[in-house]
């Protein structure tokens, strides 16, 4: 079947095609086959699993905290309990989600492959770090079933650390864990990526999704340890009363936060690079063109990483820090926008001229350009010290993270879940419903986070369960939407199963892209090449690559 | 220039090199790409622990600018000949573990076995004085909490030979931020010696592998990587020792 | 063998001649470290005012930097694991100083 207009979509013929004989998948069998493994791919599906599984149980906290929202009065549950809901839907989602999101499930995956080599440098640790996931995740299930955490997501002294009988303890150790799981992901990245490319893979051939998640793991490596002594802080103050933050002792809560968004503002540059390394993937391939100004994207991968450490205090403008300090870190809050506006610019230029085509990933990729900018630019209002004393703790902030963090890294995630599936699986997932999915996510999510703006710019504070009834048919609109986005989430996780036993065989290259990925076989074999690849051409060589494959036809016969 | 991805064989000789190497992982083109990788993985694992203490450091930093005055007399609690002798200890211990390095490197296993066990002794012994130091704190009531009592830095005790007190008297409210010391320096110390437990625990599964012969015959990187972590803990504390022990020991001051 | 891993290309850290740092490097650098704490030690009885805590960091800082370079060979390593080294303490004084800068600040009062 050859290219139409309409798509780049290229699959074998369905009546003689079937899945390579020897694949990742059936190369050894059992559950302990895939429970001690340190094939990366495998960990990588692990992770899949594990993440999904968490954001559906971070996904009904959000249903519920929305379902409290539909009426002003604070009638669904307690004051008590709503702090827990949006609790362990945040420790939850930016913990367990977010942050391993595409590092952990397509870093893993694919950055070995992209690179020509046969693994991550420590497979060990790899596997460890998904076990370290698991314990993390499942202390954090202990404190929820025990009677949740009401802290928020971010622990703030001294309400965590004296004002609290909650399980702040087996939670703040639940995410310790956590971060650690994250440091050896990053961790095996930076070596894997420094130590491990193909002869003739130079680091400026490599494709921009492994410089997006190499700046994400220098984050996730220097950043995460000052989360990681921040909770054993707070862990201690509650257990034996070392009293570091205590203000009867003496101590400053006002330290707390500094070292909490000292970890806490990278992270969002961790949550959120892999994602755009995704877009420019997808953008390229459904575009038919090279990434514009590769250097730029490349480049600006790394100071993302480097300026996201300076700004942090942004967090905390009105909580007492000096009005000098707030500043400069204001000042180098604009600052940080820039590497991530010119990101964008490049994106815009790709798709200029190119062959556009709208499959799935193309969907969602266009859905995080929009929505991404806005939640982006909303941050820079934020930015600004005179806006943030009246916007901070307001639905405004709740709007803007959720608009950089849904609409711009969700909308990433299932871009690359999307793009990569047929690789990952072999398989094919069904386009119009794929579609339908990404389009029912983009009014959901619209309709979800669009009025909370508003009631964010009208006062309206988050974190409270009740409101003033001028507020009600806004937070209904919300609420509406948060339906429909829930929908839109649960029609993948149905398809993209469905599509695993049913789907269409997909081959090596069904999207035509660039990127060694796509030379091998779908799934790949466990040591995912045959011979040690020799990179000779650029990255995004759509030349390189329609010349190969009219050699292949040329030879068959 | 040929337009697919060429395949490369391995030389003959280099397969029998890899053969030759049971340490060989065959993820890793060569055992040089391994070693440096490790090294690589190791000193970012550290950085990891410089971030993991800074967060104790800057705490350490903002009070003792904030409460002088009580950190001073604080410290004054705590022994010098006691950390002076352990700084020495965790220097010693650091020397023969370069040694131990050493001695992997030329392949010697009776020295190799011989510096990790002075290298753990050395450590046990070091833990051994924070032992006695942290049992000296739990007896005079000066571990933060509900019994930390502030009575000694209200009311010093008297020197019988000169007469006077032996610290500055505190007023009760710049009494009690001792506490905030003492929280510190439990909490740096402590986790300081937990690194040093975990250590030890390594240390001890290294000497039964090296009296085995593991890594006297060309395979040093675990001994190697082991140092690093080693060193690293022992830097940790040449900088406890003078921001804790030592704030304020002038006389007359 | 690509050419990368080939053994004779020596741009490749991995090739470099395996500096075996000797016994005798250890122990001047062990000497150095005890004379330092003794430095420290007997600084710390003399009132140097506002210089008490620079010298004893100081000092410290000396002594870290030679562990660093020799006993943990950062001194014969390539250059990704000193500019590794360097990026942790770069980091590391971004925390200090503009965590610093903040309580510094406040002190100078409201504009």
């Amino acid at each position: 079947m050859s290219a139409t207009n309409s798509t780049i979509l290229n699959l074998p013929d369905q009546k003689t095609a079937t899945l390579p004989k020897r694949n990742y998948i059936n190369a050894e069998d059992g559950l302990l086959s895939w429970l001690f493994t340190g094939d990366h791919k495998r960990i990588g599906m692990l992770y899949l699993i594990s993440i999904t599984f968490f954001f559906f149980i971070g996904g009904a906290f959000a249903g519920l905290i929305r379902l409290e929202l539909l009426t002003p009065q604070p009638d669904l549950v307690a004051s008590d309990t709503y702090n827990k809901l949006f609790s362990m839907h945040g420790i939850i989602m930016v913990f367990l989600f977010l942050v391993p999101s595409v590092p952990a499930t397509i870093g893993n995956f694919l950055i070995p492959i992209m690179i020509g080599a046969k693994d991550l440098a420590f497979p060990k640790i790899n596997l460890l770090s998904w076990y370290l996931y698991w314990i993390g995740g499942l202390f954090t299930l202990t404190a929820m079933v025990l009677g949740g955490v009401d802290t928020g997501w971010t622990f703030t002294t001294p309400l965590s650390t004296h004002y609290l009988n909650t399980h702040v303890v087996t939670a703040g150790l639940g995410v310790f864990i956590i971060g650690f799981s994250s440091i050896f992901t990053g961790l095996n990245f930076i070596v894997t990526i420094h130590r491990m490319r193909a002869p003739g893979m130079t680091w400026f051939r490599m494709p921009l999704f492994v410089w997006s998640n190499y700046a994400a793991s220098i984050l996730m490596v220097l950043g995460t340890p000052v989360l990681a002594i921040t909770l054993v802080l707070v862990v201690l103050e509650r257990t034996i009363g070392i009293g570091v933050f205590d203000p009867t002792k003496g101590g400053d809560p006002l330290l707390f936060q500094h070292l909490f968004w000292f970890y806490s503002h990278p992270a969002v540059y961790i949550m959120i690079l892999p994602g755009m390394g995704v877009i420019s993937e997808v953008i390229s391939t459904f575009s038919r063109k090279r990434v514009f100004g590769y250097t730029a994207v490349a480049f600006s991968s790394v100071a993302i990483a480097l300026f996201g450490f300076f700004v942090w205090a942004h967090h905390m403008f009105i909580m007492g820090v000096s009005n000098y300090s707030a500043l400069v870190f204001s000042l180098l809050t604009m600052l940080v926008a820039v590497p991530s506006a010119i990101k964008t610019f490049n994106w815009a230029f790709t798709l200029q001229k190119g062959s556009i085509t709208f499959e799935t990933p193309m969907l969602y990729a266009f859905g995080f350009l929009g929505l991404f900018t806005i939640g982006g630019m909303t941050g820079v209002f934020l930015g600004a010290l005179g806006m943030d004393i009246h916007l901070t703790e307001t639905y405004f902030i709740v709007a803007h993270f959720h608009f950089v963090m849904v609409g711009g890294m969700l909308m990433a995630f299932l871009a690359g879940v999307h793009f990569w599936w047929p690789k990952m699986t072999g398989r094919m997932y069904p386009e119009s419903l794929s579609k339908l999915a990404a389009v029912t996510t983009f009014i959901g999510f619209n309709l979800t986070f669009l009025p909370q703006f508003i009631l964010g710019y009208l006062g309206m504070p988050r974190r409270y369960h009740s409101y003033p009834p001028e507020f009600q048919v806004l937070n209904v609109l919300s609420t509406a939407g948060a339906t429909v986005l829930g929908v839109g989430y649960m029609l993948p996780l149905l398809y993209l199963a469905w599509s695993l036993k049913y789907g269409e065989i997909a081959g090596n290259n069904p999207w035509q892209a660039t990127g060694l990925e796509w030379q091998i076989q779908s799934p790949p074999l466990t040591e995912n090449f045959i011979e040690v690849p020799i990179m000779d051409h650029e990255a995004y060589d759509y030349e390189w690559l329609a010349h190969k494959t009219e050699q292949e036809v040329t030879t068959v016969g | 220039m040929d337009n697919t991805i060429v395949a490369t064989h391995h030389d003959t000789a280099a397969e029998d090199h890899h053969a030759a190497l049971p340490q060989h992982r065959h993820h890793f083109e060569t055992p040089e790409q391994q070693r440096e990788a490790g090294t690589f993985g190791m000193w970012l694992f550290l950085l990891t622990e410089i971030m993991f203490f800074g967060g104790l450091f800057f705490a350490y930093l903002l009070y003792r600018n904030w409460y002088h005055d009580a950190f001073v007399v604080a410290s004054n609690q705590l022994s010098i000949p006691l950390g002076a002798t352990n700084t020495a200890v965790l220097i010693g211990s650091g020397f023969f573990m370069a040694l131990g390095v050493w001695a992997a490197e030329v392949r010697k296993k009776g020295l190799l076995v011989l510096f990790l066990i002075l290298t753990t002794l050395l450590g046990l012994v070091f833990l051994g004085v924070k032992y006695f130091e942290y049992k000296e704190k739990w007896e005079k009531h000066h571990i933060p909490g509900e019994h930390f009592d502030i009575s000694e830095f209200v009311n010093p005790p008297i020197n019988p030979k000169t007469g006077r007190p032996t610290e500055q008297p505190l007023p009760p409210d710049v009494a009690q931020k001792t506490q905030v010391f003492f929280s510190l320096y439990f909490a740096m110390t402590g986790m300081h010696a937990l690194h040093m437990i975990i250590g030890i625990g390594l240390l001890i599964w290294l000497i039964r592998r090296s009296q085995r012969g593991d890594f006297s015959a060309g395979y040093v990187a675990p001994i190697e990587n082991f140092g690093l972590y080693w060193h690293f803990v022992d830097i940790v504390w040449l900088f406890l020792f003078p921001l804790l022990y030592l704030i304020n020991r002038h006389p007359g001051s | 063998m690509s050419e990368y891993h080939d053994p004779a290309n020596i741009t490749n850290p991995e090739h470099g001649e395996h500096h075996i740092v000797t016994p005798k490097t250890y122990s001047l650098v062990f000497v150095s470290l005890l004379i330092g704490t003794a430095i420290t030690v007997g600084a710390a009885y003399i009132d140097l005012g506002i210089f008490n805590p620079v010298v004893a960091l100081a000092i410290a800082c000396t002594k870290a930097v030679i562990v660093i370079l020799f006993f943990m060979h950062v001194f014969f390593q390539s250059k990704l694991i000193k500019m590794t080294v360097a990026a942790g303490f770069f980091t590391f004084l971004v925390l200090i100083i503009m965590t610093l800068s903040d309580y510094m600040s406040r002190a100078w009062g409201l504009w």
